[in-house]
């Protein structure tokens, strides 16, 4: 009696595990397809403009105006970036832009990492005070201190420690260098906000081990914290080179004589047409699509190492996430 | 009992000296490249600036700006209000759908790679110089028409508010939701193209979330329910406020927002520099008070780790 009841029992639990399995698998591939919509969805609604782009950077002007040309064009042509390359001087411009870009970021991600650090854990009288700060620097349109940094950076006279008139720093990478390692670039209250909230959000352990193993602030800094931090350097390193990569309000201040991808983008028409530019407004389009991506290509493809990256980095990092 | 209490003040002084040897930086920076234009921006706003051969010659004027940014500009202060009022829709949008995008993008599905870098692709494409350039690009937007047209797709997104709503009323839902729900649906595009950006804040924030806890859980018998309650959506919540700010932030100072284009107008075409940098000065308050109202109000929903 006992004997065939366990046995029952046995099997009717057998059989309830089965079924569950199989409900669990059909919600998975409710799930799965139910994802698989979502995220096409959304990727067309933004891959759409860019296909358009793409469609148009290949198209003769004939294909501008030709009704039944939609997205594939009756006569291609690689003309637009065959003129793209020569006058927005691909190859020197993309160098400079590039150089700018990874100091800038590199600097921009140092400084400000270094000062969030300070706001995430250490407690000292006036915190609160600086951080509104930090915040309020964001927040300050650049068009208001664009003229203001324009003047003091063509007569710099590092607050009156050179005589007057002073140096022009104007097209030299110094304006960059100086608001860089001081943590006052373009959106670097972002940086530091993001990297406090980081470290804000990281265990305390492990920086307490660190302190009990005899280890100060600034070595428990570097080894510690900025190890276990990596997803969010990353990502500020990413947005820092992108912005400075397409930033075009502080370039044409700061760079204006120079070959840089934004402002040799900006000039391509005129460059390319001559005066005559304004009278051909499909020739712009051709132009300025066909330029426009291959502003953009090189960031797409650091994206695309720099994505693997920090999917790694959080499994290398275990502890602390 | 002394020495205890000296030890404790060593300790806060130790903190205090460390502290401020790690925002140094800033600090210098700030004082340098932020204050010291700010004060210039003031001083503009109070003068009446005229360009002249060997320089920039002004007038002191006083009040006569803003009163002309307030009172006389019969454009700005709507404006103002309405870009305010826009702002606030598109911040919860913004923020609803990146987190659940971000939540996607972390889950184990083939082709996540691309799909990751396909959902960032905005961040790139509506930035900076391409951007500017795409507005005043008129032609691609008459060859987008084209191309529509010959299709027969209506708008430029997939679904389109109108249709949805002809198709909804007639299913007998109170109007008033239904135009919130248009609206809603017509401001897809714009929420995803604004949303790179958070979605990556988040993401990264979602990598960090040690997988112990979710095991631990797991081991107690949670849904995945209990675990988005109750350890997704905590331990990413101070990222939820850098996000609101974020977004906030990149709303406003965007050169495509309404009130900077009418400000840049005042500047070039207007009354010139000093009464664009009062209008300046009139936004860049309402920013901060806005600013401060939304980041009070969300802060006192937020987790930190051993706080």
């Amino acid at each position: 009696m006992v004997h065939t009841a366990s046995d029952t029992n046995i099997e009717l639990t057998l059989r309830s595990i089965k079924q569950r399995r199989r409900s669990i698998s059909a919600q998975a591939i409710a799930m799965s397809v139910l994802r698989a919509v979502i995220v096409i969805g959304i990727s067309y609604v933004i891959l759409f403009p860019l296909i358009g782009k793409f469609s148009i950077s290949i198209m003769t002007r004939a294909d501008m105006w030709d009704q039944t040309v939609s997205f594939i064009p009756k006569y291609p042509t690689l003309n637009n970036y065959r003129l793209a390359y020569e006058f927005m001087k691909y190859p020197q411009a993309f160098f400079n832009s590039f150089k700018l870009a990874l100091m800038v970021a590199g600097l921009q991600l140092a400084s400000c990492t270094f000062v969030a650090y300070g706001f995430a854990r250490f407690n000292f009288i006036g915190k609160g005070f600086w951080f509104a700060l930090v915040i309020l620097s964001l927040v300050i349109p650049p068009e208001m201190i664009g003229t203001p940094l324009y003047l003091n950076f063509r007569f710099f006279t590092a607050w009156g420690l050179i005589p007057s008139p002073g140096l022009n720093l104007l097209n030299t990478f110094w304006p960059y260098i100086v608001t860089s390692i001081t943590a006052t670039g373009l959106r670097n209250g972002l940086f530091i906000y993001m990297m406090r909230q980081f470290f804000m959000g990281m265990p305390k352990d492990l920086e307490e081990a660190a302190y009990v193993d005899g280890a100060g602030p600034f070595r428990t800094f570097f080894q510690v914290m900025v190890p276990g931090a990596i997803p969010g350097l990353v990502v500020v390193f990413l947005f820092a080179f992108v912005w400075q990569w397409n930033d075009y309000q502080l370039i044409t201040l700061y760079m204006k004589n120079q070959v840089v991808l934004p402002i040799y983008l900006d000039g391509l028409a005129s460059a390319v047409l001559g005066d005559q530019w304004q009278r051909a407004p499909e020739e712009i389009s051709l132009l300025n699509s066909a330029g426009g991506l291959m502003v953009i290509a090189p960031l797409l493809v650091l994206y695309a190492v720099l994505q693997r990256q920090f999917v790694e980095s959080v499994e290398r990092t275990g502890i602390v996430g | 009992m002394r020495t205890k209490r000296r030890f404790r003040l060593t300790l806060r002084q130790r903190d205090s000296v460390y502290g401020y040897i790690f925002i140094f930086p800033f600090i210098i920076g700030f004082i340098l490249f932020i204050l010291a234009p700010v004060v210039q921006s003031v001083i503009y706003s109070l003068n009446s600036l005229a360009m002249e051969a060997n320089g920039v010659k002004m007038t002191f004027v006083g009040w006569e700006n803003y009163k002309y940014a307030t009172l006389v500009n019969a454009d700005f202060v709507p404006q103002l209000l309405s870009t305010t009022g826009a702002m606030l829709n598109k911040v919860f949008w913004v923020l609803v759908f990146s987190f659940f995008a971000a939540n996607l993008l972390n889950q184990n599905f083939r082709g996540r790679l691309l799909a990751r870098t396909i959902f960032f692709l905005p961040v790139v494409v509506s930035a900076g110089i391409v951007l500017k350039l795409d507005q005043t690009d008129y032609l691609t937007g008459v060859a987008y028409d084209t191309i529509q047209t010959a299709q027969n797709v209506p708008g430029t997104s997939f679904l389109s508010g109108q249709i949805l709503m002809m198709f909804l009323m007639q299913l007998r839902i109170p109007l008033k939701f239904l135009e919130f729900v248009a609206g809603a649906v017509d401001m897809i595009p714009d929420i995803i193209n604004a949303s790179g950006v958070q979605i990556l804040i988040f993401l990264a924030g979602l990598q960090s979330i040690p997988g112990s806890l979710y095991e631990a859980s797991e081991v107690e018998g949670a849904t995945a329910w209990e675990n988005f309650w109750m350890i997704t959506f905590p331990m990413l919540s101070p990222l939820i406020i850098t996000n609101v700010v974020y977004t906030i932030i990149d709303f406003f100072i965007s050169p495509s927002n309404e009130v900077m284009q009418l400000i840049r107008d005042t500047t070039f075409f207007g009354k010139g520099f000093g009464a664009s940098s009062a209008m300046l000065w009139i936004y860049f308050a309402t920013i901060a008070v806005i600013l401060g109202i939304v980041v009070g109000a969300t802060s006192r929903f937020v987790f930190y780790h051993d706080r």
